[in-house]
């Protein structure tokens, strides 16, 4: 208002807006719009917060730990990989299945004695479908040319890690297979983690585990 | 393009005149109405005239109403410099396949289930079954390409002819969100028909998306719907391909031809612009130094 004083041009003072009292410190015509806006602001978030937690729930939903029986414990040996088709995903047919290659741990490998081995056909590369070729030894990927040893060790093409694993236990003499497990170069499992991405060191922070996968045994 | 008859296009559509040319002749002033009063149409001649006015008097009627008459004008009659050529149309071709991706996907909505069960027997009933079903599968599938690649060319046409500049950045940037959303399209609908090519590509696409540090998994796992592909992914897929991407897609064209209209299109790069006709003039009597309204500072002559 001093300003108004010294400059002649500002001496016109505008009239008090209707209702003004002195000391408000908002217009009634602000108030409304505030009140306005937040209200819509509000309508809108009842709308758009439900339907974003709908589509991104599935990021946090861990499903039902499932174990399935995959033939009798004599089936399986120390020398080589016997292939089995089981359900991974349930509901969806043929869809959810995924092949495993089992096998007895290995003594001359000096693994864990009594143990069965599940490799997942699961490329680490890109997830295409490897195949264990028995006069290799080996497991190639069609895809990309990845190449792992009989551990499911990599040794060629461009795979970023080892092959993953299921977890297995045996129940009334037969081997069930569980939830699937990533590992690390040196096979040392660790959760789940999606082909393409490095596992173990500084990996786990920068491909950090998901909430949907189950803990590593 | 033939012209069409002004008898059908209502006045506030009408090309206007040019500048240079005078309005159209007045018609004479009857000379005496008394000694030769005008003919009175038949009834015939009436409903014939009427009949003919009708087309005009809807347009108008709704003119009226919506007042559309002066944007439609000026976007339909708005001028194009020197030099447009044929690829100039690469943006209408990329639009036009758009139209036949939307129309043909609405027809094959009417006949797919995006169940995981049952998608791929849908799609041979599509091909095997349904009459002419396996030609708008085809304009489908293929006509996904053809879109890419013209969108493409589009892209650099409007990079190799300077279109991107000033003050078309922000349409460029338009574009590029299109050209986005139209390989999401492409990667969306790639899953669909649920074959072996289909599924073995869309589990590399999700894990090459997971690649990404840090997000890539939750990405992944948000494109999927949980950990492993399974029916949520196909359905999701389904919802994002014919729901989501393509209203964006529709909202962007919207904006992205508005800025085309708006703004106008570039004349090729290899254009000559006119030269002002005063330029030689001024420069020569500013050279011989007689000219009182040059600049007499000794500036340069330019214009």
């Amino acid at each position: 208002m001093n300003g108004a004083e010294t400059d002649p041009r500002q001496e016109r003072v505008q009239p008090d807006p209707p209702g003004y009292f002195e000391g408000e410190s908002m217009t009634r015509r602000r108030a409304f719009t505030v009140a306005a806006q937040g209200l819509g602001g509000i309508a809108g978030a009842a709308i758009i917060l439900p339907a974003v937690g709908f589509a991104v729930a599935p990021i946090f939903h861990r499903g039902k730990e499932r174990w399935e029986a995959v033939g009798p414990v004599n089936d399986f040996v120390e020398d080589t990989y016997r292939q089995v088709v089981f359900t991974e995903t349930e509901g969806i047919g043929d869809a959810g299945k995924t092949t495993a290659y089992v096998r007895r741990s290995s003594k001359e490998l000096e693994e864990e004695p009594g143990k069965f081995v599940a490799v997942s056909n699961r490329c680490a590369h890109l997830g295409c479908p490897v195949r264990f070729v028995e006069a290799a030894g080996n497991f190639i990927c069609p895809c990309h040319g990845g190449v792992y040893d009989f551990q499911g060790k990599r040794i060629g093409g461009p795979p970023v890690r080892p092959l993953d694993q299921f977890q297995t236990r045996v129940r009334n003499g037969q081997v069930e297979l569980g939830p699937r497990y990533s590992v690390t170069s040196q096979l040392e499992p660790v959760r789940a983690r999606d082909p393409g991405e490095f596992t173990g060191g500084i990996w786990e922070y920068l491909y950090p585990p998901r909430p949907s996968t189950f803990p590593a045994p | 393009m033939p012209k069409l008859p002004d008898s059908i296009v209502p006045a506030p559509l009408r090309k206007p005149a040019k500048p240079g040319a005078a309005g159209a002749p007045k018609g004479a002033a009857p000379t005496d109405l008394k000694t030769s009063p005008p003919e009175r149409p038949t009834h015939v001649e009436r409903l014939t005239d009427q009949a003919k006015d009708a087309p005009v008097d809807v347009l108008a009627w709704v003119d009226q109403r919506m007042g559309a008459s002066g944007f439609l004008t000026g976007m339909l009659y708005r001028k194009v410099p020197k030099g447009t050529n044929w690829f100039y149309t690469l943006g209408s071709a990329t639009l036009f396949a758009f139209i036949v991706q939307a129309v043909t996907g609405v027809f094959l909505a009417m006949f797919y289930t995006p169940s995981t069960t049952q998608a791929y027997g849908s799609i041979a009933h599509i091909n095997n079954d349904v009459p002419l079903g396996a030609l708008v599968h085809g304009m489908h599938k293929w006509g996904a390409s053809v879109m890419v690649i013209l969108i493409f060319l589009h892209m650099g046409r409007t990079f190799f002819f300077g279109a991107y500049k000033y003050p078309r950045e922000l349409n460029w940037v338009i574009g590029v969100v299109l050209l986005i959303l139209t390989m999401l399209m492409a990667f969306t609908g790639y899953l669909l028909p649920f074959d072996q090519r289909s599924f073995w590509a869309s589990v590399v696409g999700i894990n090459i998306n997971g690649t990404g540090p840090i997000v890539g998994p939750y990405l992944s796992d948000f494109l999927r719907a949980g950990p492993e592909l399974g029916a949520t992914t196909l359905s999701r897929f389904y919802a994002i391909h014919m729901l989501l991407v393509p209203g964006a897609i529709i909202a962007l064209i919207g904006a992205h031809m508005y800025l085309v209209v708006k703004l106008g299109t570039t004349a090729p790069p290899w254009t000559k612009i006119d030269k002002p006709k005063f330029a030689e003039p001024v420069a020569q009597l500013d050279a011989g130094g007689s000219n009182g309204a040059a600049p007499t500072n000794g500036a340069s002559p330019s214009v």
